[in-house]
């Protein structure tokens, strides 16, 4: 076949690509066709692969065909982790995804060098910081997720000054690299200063900021990427590359519209910056507490109910006892909602996927939007692990570090039931005074032990 | 830029839960990265090039196939009440 033939078939087979990847987003928007959307995405993907194959600058496929095989190897494990690992999965697939672009783009600048256009230099050097410091930072994230790293926010002094700093040196080297590529001793500095700043940007970053910081690290990820369609010339790359960018940066908007910090200060990685704990204060204020066989009483009476799940319930892995818990309650003609936080867990729709796992019905995931006016003609709202995003104190106080941030209003409800191990406060280190509220029950223990509890109390029969 | 555009059109549809599939999804599609590094590691202009494509290579893979077994298991799980009782 000559050359220009072989080009034609590459271009086709690399529009109808991108025409799928379109169509795939699209499919994703509603649960009925998603999956329709995800063999969209397959198709697309296997038909750019084929086409570059054909490419005639290849001249040893060996190698190629090794290195497909070996990340098959690698992937195919990373695609069944357990449900719940699948944040850290999701950051150490960001780390690969920056990997593969930074090492592109790292090949590419010294097989080019000194001869590059200041354009090209210019989404060269952006395809590489950005590359290098999705890199770091989403291993980082991944490990403090995996909890191989502290979960723990680490701060100092001055951290915003050193971490701008070194964000400000690599774009002035950068800079540097434009106005004059052939400077190539500089190269290596806008790889390895982003690597640092990486660890940087996530070390003060706790983990109910980790909803945000994915969706970012997304972001980026995908901006390096449409970074590098623009260095190869490749539409399909800077389509692919814009679709994951303009999700990620759509994710992390919602996220700190739901955790009601602005954008800039997201954006900017400047986050975890209010996280001081201010604890110590609570221990005198009194609570109620209660037994299993008390709340499933109380379950048992109520006409309808909400659960609102945290993080809790994903350490626990509580959510099968909760989908039992809500099977016996359907029996008894309950009516069960699930209200979910956009922040709630540690990446988004995170909940939504665990509920999902334990076969609960997709339509009775209500967000938060949607649920929060119900609350008042709620029964009893059943907090299973969530604590912060079900603060009144966001609501009211305004000296809180989390005033303002919106939540979901489970203090409407007639009576809230709260499953908590103990009295420990969220990952904000904030007081919930929800907790110290005469219409709240706590009930202390490990989430998938107290609501198997309940559920048992419950199909014994002895209440109605 | 219009592509652009119509991805955060579409994206933007995209409901609450199905948060985690999309990124996971989108994460898949950004590896189509992997065209680039197999040009790359194909073309053998110097060794420095090939193995860093070839490194990649195998990175990217990981993502694509990584990423959709487990976009798919996700939304497998995904049933609605009608469905169920059918």
């Amino acid at each position: 076949m000559s050359v220009a033939w072989t080009d034609l078939i590459i271009e086709i087979s690399y529009m109808i690509a991108t025409a799928l990847f379109i169509l795939s987003l699209k499919w994703l928007s509603s649960p009925t066709t998603a999956r329709r959307g995800v063999f969209a995405g397959e198709a697309g993907m296997l038909l750019a692969i084929a086409g570059t194959l054909l490419h005639h600058g290849i001249v040893d496929y060996k190698w190629i065909a090794i290195a497909l095989v070996l990340g098959t190897v690698i992937g195919i494990p990373l695609g069944r982790v357990h449900m719940t690992a699948v944040p850290q999965r999701t950051a150490l697939s960001h780390a690969f995804g920056a990997l593969c672009v930074t090492l592109v783009g790292t090949a590419e600048f010294y097989l080019r060098a000194p001869n590059v256009s200041k354009f090209m230099m210019g989404v060269l050097s952006m395809e590489v910081i950005l590359g290098s410091l999705t890199l770091t930072g989403s291993l980082m994230a991944a490990g403090k997720l995996q909890e191989v790293l502290p979960q723990r926010p680490i701060t100092y002094k001055g951290q915003n000054v050193v971490n701008l700093s070194l964000l400000g040196i690599a774009i002035i080297i950068a800079v540097m690299l434009v106005l004059d590529p052939s400077k190539m001793y500089l190269y290596p500095l806008i790889v390895v200063i982003p690597l640092i700043f990486g660890v940087m940007m996530i070390i003060p970053i706790g983990g109910a900021d980790m909803p945000t910081v994915i969706s970012l690290l997304n972001s980026y990820a995908g901006l390096a990427a449409a970074a590098m369609g623009f260095v190869l010339e490749s539409k399909l790359l800077i389509v692919a590359g814009a679709l994951d960018g303009a999700s990620g940066f759509i994710l992390s908007v919602n996220m700190s519209k739901a955790m009601n910090r602005s954008f800039t200060n997201v954006l900017f990685g400047a986050f975890g910056q209010e996280q001081a704990a201010a604890g110590g204060k609570e221990e005198a204020k009194p609570v109620r507490s209660a037994t299993a066989e008390e709340s499933a009483a109380i379950l048992a009476a109520a006409n309808k109910v909400v659960i609102v799940p945290g993080y809790g319930m994903a350490v626990s892995q509580a959510q099968h006892k909760v989908r039992e818990l809500h099977d016996a309650l359907n029996k008894r003609g309950v009516d069960v909602k699930f209200g979910i936080h956009p922040v709630a867990g540690r990446m988004p729709g995170h909940m939504n996927v665990l509920l999902a796992e334990a076969d609960i019905p997709y339509d009775k995931l209500l967000d938060m939007d949607e649920i929060n006016g119900d609350f008042q003609q709620t029964d009893v709202a059943l907090i299973i692990g969530a604590n912060d995003v079900t603060n009144p104190a966001a609501r009211s106080d305004a000296s809180s570090p989390i005033y303002g941030m919106p939540i979901l209003d489970v203090d409407k409800a007639r009576t809230v039931m709260v499953i908590k191990r103990g009295m420990s406060a969220g990952f904000a280190g904030i007081e919930n005074p929800l907790y110290h509220l005469d219409r709240t029950l706590m009930l202390f223990g490990d989430a998938k032990g107290f609501v198997g509890n309940i559920v048992r109390e419950l199909t014994r029969g002895g209440h109605s | 830029m219009l592509a652009a555009f119509i991805g955060f059109e579409v994206i933007r549809r995209v409901s609450p839960l199905l948060h985690t599939p999309l990124m996971s999804l989108t994460n898949a599609l950004d590896a189509i990265a992997v065209v680039g590094a197999i040009i790359l590691a194909g073309e053998h202009k110097t060794t420095l090039a090939t193995i860093l494509g070839i490194i990649a290579i195998v990175s990217a893979t990981s993502n694509i196939v990584g990423g959709f077994i487990i976009t798919d298991r996700m939304l497998k799980m995904f049933k609605s009440s009608g469905a169920k009782k059918a």
